[in-house]
């Protein structure tokens, strides 16, 4: 299995998101990471979906994505064309005597603490996967008291944009009242 | 944005709004049943050219709706109130999501206040439906009720059909609003693709010529699509032996030479095998069920796939594709037509000369066929006179199970939309409803609900809504007092140990119910037909009568089994003609 990461144009109406999550659920497919916010576009969300699946399911939950009403465009971004980032805030034990080494720890990896208590710090820190990961590695020793991490967002490189063409407005008519079905 | 149009002067209420509303969506009948949360929009409706059915469940209204817009094509309507009204909707929205059926579902719902709150008659059908709706939409605001329900009908109705639900706050109902019904419809997500692309079919073509065992593989998406000429025309262009489905039968005539019948669990001998064995299948409006695959891993092993579907989504989700093709049937179809036709003016046309008579051989040898019991009636027989006597311009609409495959295999289609049942859900109940739909759609045709005795008594109140509303069906139960396919399977896989399908008392001579009785007690009539003797004289009694709808009890012997048959999850390669007898292939013909 390989991961694969979705970028989803949606429409900003109540109740998209469980149309999305029930859609994958439904049909067998586990999300790894999702991240849903605004666009450039007021009346557009854009969903970012980690799935973790093969090349031909992946065709198929793409496919059943494309047939919700809701859904407007798919992309797939290919990791080595996109920019992915995920957020974390992790609250880290650090008494008198560990402070300077957690700090230490935050400057390396250009994370930020944000909020400072007598025996803990909390640090901001964002960017991809591996960064993370090796970042929390470094601070488990010391105690990590809570952390709570965003979906991953990502935006492909170059400066070309996703949602250019999926405003074009494209109507259809409506038959003039009570002559609709055929 | 959408343009609109303003329409009546002033001030009305949001639920005269969606009654104008539907009105000008073209609905001509709706099925429902009044209750609270949907009270304010039968008001309005008492004085609207649309005219109400007043159904017995709402069950009955939804599989109305489905009967209605399967015989006619046009959009069927059913409305319900909210909580258990609109959850009785459920089983009639997945049945037309499954046969893609186009349907309009509105719904009341409790007011935009009280939502969340586990008011009375409250549930979310909106979320409960989101799985089994093409869409679903939830009013709360008046102002948006006429572009919801121009939305609904369009989103309904093109592409691939299916069913819609709007839910509608009964606060949206009581308050007033303007009736501005729009010019344009704005959906950016929802861009069927009709056209299918000229690449294809071009390829397409050239497979076909280079076949030398296709087969065309018809399914229901070809009567949704209005294809039947079309497909005739190409099936008479290029000698292709055609099979049709569950979901297309009357796609092409049963009568056709090249016409080898339907695939599947219970297809024809010739069908399977004209698939199994195929070196390209052309599939139409199909979607590679599992009742017509069989086990997928050996299905038709040699054959090459050209897949045309209006839902992309369709194409290879089964069987590896090689040429697919995205579009409305008839338009790929015609498309075929032309390309091949072109090629045949060059002097290019396919040679399946050795594969069509193959097929005709075990056509000839393993025809359609039944064993007449020693004594008692065959329900086979009784099906096969009642197609004879009632003709091809009837419609037959069958509820689920060994008498729906036999209406299947013995009544004889020549026409689509004559033929209406619930085939990827499979829901019992179906037939009688949906026979009250079609004949309110199609009121100058004779609609046959054939029915079995289990089916029939899960959805039969609407022979009330039948009697009352003037809506005169006839009604064939095939009475075999067991819930017959599930004995069937008892009888091949369970050692014959027949549990809980017993539907009379065990040794018990009375008839629990006795349907005469129940047509007569619902205002209709009720006949019954126990000898072979007796059931052309039965069904001509039941053809004659024109005003009040007709019950047959036609009492059949209860060991008959559908055959052919592939076992579930076997290989089609292990049809078995008859009880433990495979058919033999004498592929050195080939």
């Amino acid at each position: 299995m390989t991961k694969h990461t979705l970028s989803v144009l949606v429409e900003d109406k109540p109740g998209v998101l469980t149309r999305i999550a029930g859609l994958f659920s439904r049909r067998g497919y586990n999300i790894e990471s999702l991240a849903v916010g605004p666009t450039e576009h007021a009346e557009i969300s854009r969903m970012t979906i980690v799935v973790n699946v093969e090349d031909s399911p992946l065709e198929q939950v793409t496919k059943q994505l494309n047939k919700l009403v809701e859904v407007i465009k798919i992309v797939e971004l290919d990791p080595t064309h996109a920019v992915q980032r995920e957020l974390v805030l992790v609250k880290v034990a650090a008494t008198t005597e560990t402070r300077g080494q957690v700090l230490d720890t935050v400057q390396l990896f250009r994370a930020k603490v944000i909020d400072v208590a007598p025996d803990a710090v909390t640090v901001q820190i964002t960017g991809n996967a591996g960064k993370i990961a090796d970042f929390l590695q470094v601070l488990e020793p010391f105690g990590i008291r809570e952390l709570v991490q965003s979906g991953m967002v990502a935006i492909g490189r170059g400066s070309r944009s996703i949602s250019e063409r999926t405003l074009r407005p494209v109507t259809v008519p409506v038959p003039p009242a009570s002559h609709v079905a055929s | 944005m959408s343009q609109t149009t303003s329409g009546a002067a002033g001030e009305i209420t949001g639920a005269q709004s969606l009654v104008t509303s539907l009105e000008a969506a073209g609905a001509t009948e709706i099925f429902g049943i009044p209750g609270g949360a949907i009270l304010p929009a039968y008001d309005p409706l008492m004085d609207s050219s649309v005219r109400h059915i007043l159904v017995r469940h709402e069950q009955g209204a939804g599989h109305a709706a489905q009967g209605f817009a399967a015989a006619t094509g046009r959009v069927g309507v059913c409305m319900a109130t909210s909580g258990p009204g609109a959850t009785n909707l459920v089983t009639p929205l997945a049945d037309a999501y499954m046969d893609s059926v186009p349907m309009v579902a509105v719904t009341g719902q409790v007011g935009a206040s009280l939502i969340g709150t586990d008011a009375f008659q409250e549930a979310d059908i909106r979320g409960i439906t989101m799985p089994i709706t093409k869409h679903n939409f939830l009013v709360t605001d008046p102002a948006d009720i006429p572009r919801t329900v121009a939305e609904a009908f369009y989103i309904a109705s093109t592409g691939r059909p299916g069913p819609v639900l709007v839910d509608v706050a009964k606060s949206a109902l009581q308050a007033t609003t303007r009736f501005d019904w729009p010019t344009e419809i704005s959906l950016p997500g929802y861009r069927p693709i009709t056209k299918p692309h000229a690449k294809q079919i071009r390829e397409a073509a050239r497979m076909i010529l280079e076949a030398r065992k296709p087969v065309l593989y018809v399914g229901g998406g070809t009567i949704r699509a209005n294809a039947a000429a079309e497909l005739t025309v190409l099936a008479e262009l290029t000698g292709m032996p055609v099979v049709t489905t569950l979901m297309a039968l009357g796609a092409f005539p049963d009568s056709h030479p090249q016409h080898l019948g339907m695939p599947g669990m219970h297809g024809t001998v010739a069908a399977v095998a004209g698939l199994q064995k195929s070196d390209l299948i052309i599939s139409l409006g199909a979607r590679f069920d599992d009742r017509v695959t069989g086990n997928l891993d050996s299905f038709a092993p040699h054959a090459k796939v050209i897949h045309a579907d209006i839902d992309p989504a369709e194409i290879g989700k089964n069987r590896h594709v090689d040429v697919p093709i995205v579009g409305d049937c008839r338009e790929v179809i015609s498309d075929l037509v032309v390309a091949l036709k072109a090629e045949a003016d060059a002097g290019h046309t396919g040679d399946y000369e050795g594969w069509v008579s193959f097929l005709a051989g075990i056509k000839q040898r393993y025809p359609l066929g039944y064993d007449k019991p020693a004594e008692g009636l065959a329900p086979q027989y009784v099906i096969e006179r009642l197609g004879a006597i009632a003709g091809p311009e009837a419609i037959y609409a069958s509820g689920v199970g060994q008498h729906q495959m036999w209406a299947a295999h013995f009544v004889k289609y020549e026409n689509p939309r004559t033929w209406i049942n619930s085939g990827g859900l499979g829901t019992m109940g179906y037939s009688v409803p949906a026979a009250m739909g079609a004949k309110v759609g199609r009121p100058d045709a004779t609609v046959w609900s054939i029915d079995g005795d289990g089916c029939f008594q899960m959805t039969n109140q609407e022979l009330a809504t039948c009697a009352i509303e003037n809506i005169p069906i006839k009604v064939a139960v095939v009475n075999n007092e067991s819930l017959g396919m599930v004995r069937q399977w008892q009888t091949l896989f369970y050692n014959e140990r027949y549990s809980n399908t017993n539907l009379q008392r065990h040794g018990g001579p009375v008839r629990i119910p006795d349907f005469v009785k129940l047509a007569d007690a619902y205002g209709c009539v009720g006949l019954s037909c126990e000898t072979p003797d007796q059931v052309d004289a039965t069904i001509e009694k039941a053809m004659a009568i024109d005003d009040v709808p007709v019950v047959v009890d036609f009492r059949v012997h209860r060991d008959a089994m559908v055959w052919p048959m592939v076992a579930a999850g076997t290989s089609n390669d292990e049809i078995k003609y008859a009880r433990d007898l495979a058919p033999e292939f004498d592929e050195d013909d080939l």
